[in-house]
């Protein structure tokens, strides 16, 4: 806990920093401050600071909509300055108390006017469920019963009533189990048990939810668990103002929407880059040796172990890891190979950067040999002057504090919002494989004379099919998560892919690429639109992964051949240029397009049909089926 | 800084006031931000900045900055730490 003068330090810095405009380093001590006391009356001076800064730094703007059967109006400000400061300027709406079931039913309802990106209903138990709660002991069998599934079917009734009013992201709390049973220990041979009965309703939540498109259950349960359910509420507060959380628990409620509203505002981070030396094991290699360094299933080794599981656990929801590392890279090459205490090998790192050099050069050119944003990089150090150093050259990167107990590493990687995930696809799960394939390429690109003979050698295949069920929401995640190679960059959550897949004009196609290395999954979208005798690309992107081996000219050629099929006389796209999709600037030039016109700096692109059409490489394989969907 | 000078710190974030627009005679009736909903706010700010509780009685007596020190010295006092 920082002391009222630390506190008060901070605060004169940031207000010299902002008097001085320094709005990069102000915000990096707002941050600071709010993470040394994030209570309510920080957060007041961490809004008013970054409000101040907002419009200088890059800022995703959030609407966010909170439903409720409880206040949360005293959580709001947590949260606001929680989301500034992993970069989400979050506008707020709160319906009003306990008003949720009209509001979701009303289509008129100033919640919907709000059009917010996403939507929490924030209840629980005792609000929504009283039957289940204070009055379970008055009920017979028969009644317990139907009281659960009559919870379940209005939980389900108003998601799918809010789903076809709104394409926004829902968040539904599940509900708690009460922290004193009416039966006491006789609840569980009790038939049905009180205990059971909330879990069937949450195991309906679950079901319901997965059966629609971007609702997602948060478990308020597992959540109040966590912190202890009778440390989590203040029946004073509850009583007098419908507040059922402590002061103290408060901000527990906001991380954990964060971690909901961090992947869906897209400030997620790709790749996880370490230290060696005192972050992935105790001790220096260069000094302490292979039997110094601390590393094992024993204490103090464990916290490191724990640390490494944390870090493999992520590259199964498709995180990339790296090493960023002043040392002698045959030293650490040694640990890596040989040491039996290490839980990572050399194959879980995608990429490696071992040399004296700074660190925040490293870490570009980690991002460029990855071909993610250097954005997309989330920094963990032990070391805080590696950590402020590249806080202030590059201030885009996602840079994790330690705190000084080594056994908390793990958890802080593990409760980092950045690399939580809503969705996860089969790509996801293989990336590190990908990676590591990608190596193979490269070093087979080298043996040969001409790109071609190498296209060859490759022997892709593209099988380009309609959007199906199964591969809808690796479609959605793409169009938010790729930002090189793509045309317009336009963001689209699931329900609006299946609103235009469900439309006769609209052809939403996915790509799907495979070598004689291997299998890189789903990797590209188009989506095309005919008006008249016109077929306009709406999106067009491909992951970076496989661009300039041209599959991305067979893609276009393929939309090209089935806009001729289907009677188009012109084919148009526009390029909007984006701080990062230089890679797809000259695409539609290079293939025979013409510029028609600008708006801003966006451009529109054609290509007359009768008289051009675009080959499809050779060497590329094409596979075409129906996705089951038309 | 004192109990004091926190408090006023505290209520300062709250009420969106300069530090020195709040005194001890400051009530809801003169600031204008100090409605029934900042009220809890500063309530639950003071309880996380000083980990202390306050009965409901206790929350409807806070009418003045300076009864909210008063209350919240006795609290501190009464609690080693």
């Amino acid at each position: 806990m920082a002391t009222e003068n630390t506190l008060r330090d901070l605060r004169g810095e940031v207000d010299r920093l902002l008097e001085g405009q320094q709005w990069a380093p102000a915000a990096v001590r707002l941050g600071e401050l709010w993470y040394a006391d994030s209570s309510l009356g920080t957060a007041g001076f961490v809004i008013s600071g970054f409000e101040k800064l907002r419009d200088t730094i890059a800022m995703v703007p959030f609407r966010l909509a909170i439903l409720r059967s409880f206040t949360v109006e005293p959580i709001v400000p947590l949260l606001r300055a929680e989301a500034f400061c992993f970069g989400i300027d979050l506008s707020v709406h709160v319906g009003d108390f306990n008003a949720y079931a009209q509001e979701i039913l009303d289509s008129e309802s100033s919640f919907y006017r709000f059009a917010p990106n996403a939507m929490i209903l924030a209840i629980q138990t005792g609000d929504i469920a009283p039957d289940l709660g204070r009055d379970y002991a008055q009920l017979s069998e028969e009644a317990a019963k139907k009281a659960g599934q009559r919870v379940s079917d209005g939980l389900q009734l108003y998601m799918r009533e809010f789903r076809t009013r709104s394409p926004a992201a829902l968040i539904v709390h599940n509900l708690e189990q009460p922290t004193r049973l009416a039966f006491g220990v006789l609840d569980s041979q009790r038939p049905p048990s009180q205990a059971e009965v909330v879990r069937q309703v949450n195991r309906d939540l679950v079901s319901s939810a997965g059966q629609m498109r971007g609702v997602y259950v948060l478990d308020y349960d597992q959540l109040v668990a966590r912190h202890g359910r009778l440390r989590w509420c203040d029946e004073h507060m509850w009583l007098t103002a419908r507040l059922p959380l402590a002061a103290d628990q408060m901000i527990h409620l906001a991380r954990e929407w964060m971690r909901f509203l961090v992947p869906l505002s897209g400030k997620t981070a790709k790749a996880l880059v370490v230290d060696l030396d005192n972050t992935l094991w105790g001790g220096v290699i260069g000094e302490d040796g292979m039997t110094g360094i601390k590393l094992s299933a024993e204490y103090p080794g464990a916290a490191y172990q724990a640390l490494q599981r944390a870090m493999l656990d992520l590259t199964r929801k498709g995180i990339l890891l790296a090493i960023c590392s002043k040392n002698n890279p045959d030293d650490a090459r040694e640990v890596l190979e040989k040491h039996p205490g290490m839980l990572l090998r050399t194959k879980h790192f995608a990429a490696m950067r071992i040399s004296w050099n700074d660190k925040s050069q490293g870490l570009r050119e980690i991002a460029s040999e990855l071909n993610i944003g250097i954005d997309s990089l989330a920094f963990v150090d032990d070391n805080p002057f590696e950590r402020e150093q590249v806080r202030s050259f590059l201030p885009e990167v996602i840079v994790i504090d330690l705190p000084q107990d080594p056994l908390q590493y793990a958890a802080v990687i593990r409760d980092h919002p950045a690399f939580e995930r809503l969705t996860l696809s089969a790509e996801d799960q293989q990336r590190t494989t990908f990676y590591a394939e990608q190596h193979e390429r490269a070093q087979a690109e080298q043996k040969f004379q001409s790109k071609e003979d190498f296209y060859r050698f490759l022997e892709q295949e593209a099988e380009i099919t309609p959007v199906t069920p199964a591969t809808l929401a690796r479609i959605s995640q793409l169009t938010q998560k790729t930002n090189q190679f793509n045309l317009t960059t336009r963001r689209y959550a699931e329900p609006q892919i299946s609103e235009m897949s469900a439309n006769p004009a609209c052809q939403v196609l996915s790509i799907r690429v495979r070598d004689r290395f291997g299998d890189h999954g789903l990797v590209g979208v188009s989506i095309t639109r005919d008006e008249g005798e016109t077929c306009e690309i709406d999106t067009f992107l491909l992951s970076c992964r496989v661009i300039g081996r041209t599959v991305e000219t067979a893609l276009l050629a393929h939309l090209s051949d089935q806009a001729i099929a289907r009677g188009r006389k012109q084919l148009v796209g526009w390029f909007f240029p984006t701080k990062k999709n230089a890679p797809a600037r000259d695409f539609y030039k290079q293939h025979g397009f013409d510029m028609a016109r600008r708006n801003g700096d966006g451009a529109l692109w054609v290509l007359g049909l009768a008289k051009q059409r675009i080959a499809s490489p050779e060497w590329v394989k094409l596979v075409t089926g129906n996705g089951g969907n038309h | 800084m004192n109990v004091s000078d926190q408090i006023r710190t505290t209520a300062s974030d709250i009420f969106g006031l300069p530090a020195d627009k709040i005194t001890l005679t400051s009530t809801p009736e003169v600031i204008d931000t100090w409605d029934s909903l900042q009220h809890l706010n500063l309530v639950l700010a003071l309880q996380q900045k000083f980990d202390v509780r306050f009965a409901p009685e206790e929350i409807e007596q806070m009418t003045s900055i300076g009864d909210v020190i008063k209350l919240v010295e006795s609290k501190v006092q009464a609690t080693p730490s």
